[in-house]
């Protein structure tokens, strides 16, 4: 066992489990805190992957910005959090059951898939992942049009968070 | 090196108690936080393919990159849908949210 797999399993282990807590917790403040646990572990698997730019984007718009979002949310409608009914709904044992099934389906169709023990290819040297990224962001005969129209829906839905929360009063 | 399968797993996982945290919470915005774990364990899967297919090819970290673009907007708009919502009718409970039901 190498050292990446030892820090793969470490990071996964405790992502997972700080994932089960956000959906677990009864205090919504512990978990947006748990997501933000969950959100760094998940920055470090981009950092493994080789995939820095992700890794910084994931710190910098998860954490940074939408875990606090999500703070503040909870802290606007903090009357529900205090209350004592439960936090899971009536069928939740249901929901339970079909999580568990999609995880055994996801996995038994990993099982039968015969790329399964893929080693990772080297990296070409001289090959910058961040400005091919960067390229790739703004050539026309790439991804310019999906770059774009992104900007558009990011623009449209903060107008449209602005209209719906505004206070007429 | 760390297999494939590891990170496919891994992903299924998280994918899976976020759908967990869909279907069962009954605060909205623990709701939401599930949509996130969703969003990312997707996220995680681009960027393993990304880096064991042709590496030269950017097409999984663009997408990678418009999946949090969309997540953002996603956040903000169901944010504000439920503080809007929690300021006219003074619940974030998303089973007392049936105004659109006869």
């Amino acid at each position: 066992m190498t050292i990446a797999q030892i820090i793969f399993l470490v990071v996964a282990g405790a992502t997972l489990g700080s994932a089960f807590m956000v959906v677990t917790s009864r205090n919504l403040i512990h978990a947006a805190l748990w997501l933000v646990a969950t959100l760094f572990g998940v920055a470090v698997q981009y950092a493994l992957l080789n995939a820095g730019f992700l890794a910084v984007v994931q710190v910098v718009v998860y954490i940074g910005a939408i875990a606090i979002l999500f703070i503040f949310a909870v802290m606007l409608t903090r009357k529900e959090i205090r209350d004592q009914g439960p936090q899971l709904n009536s069928s939740w044992w249901l929901s339970a059951t079909l999580s568990v099934v999609t995880f055994g389906g996801l996995v038994g169709m990993l099982w039968g898939w015969k790329d399964m023990a893929h080693t990772v290819p080297d990296i070409p040297p001289g090959f910058d992942s961040i400005s091919a990224l960067g390229d790739a962001l703004v050539s026309p005969d790439a991804f310019v049009l999906p770059f774009e129209v992104a900007s558009i829906l990011l623009l449209a839905a903060l107008v449209g968070a602005v209209y719906v929360a505004f206070n007429r009063k | 090196m760390v297999p494939l399968s590891w990170y496919l797993i891994f992903a299924a996982g998280l994918f899976s108690l976020g759908l967990f945290g869909v279907l069962a919470r009954r605060n909205a915005v623990a709701i939401l936080l599930g949509v996130e774990l969703m969003l990312n364990a997707v996220n995680i899967n681009l960027a393993a393919f990304w880096r064991y297919g042709t590496i030269t090819n950017m097409a999984g970290q663009v997408f990678a990159i418009i999946v949090f673009a969309v997540a953002a907007a996603e956040v903000a708009v169901g944010l504000a849908l439920v503080i809007s919502v929690y300021r006219r009718h003074n619940t974030v409970v998303a089973d007392e949210i049936d105004m659109l039901k006869w």
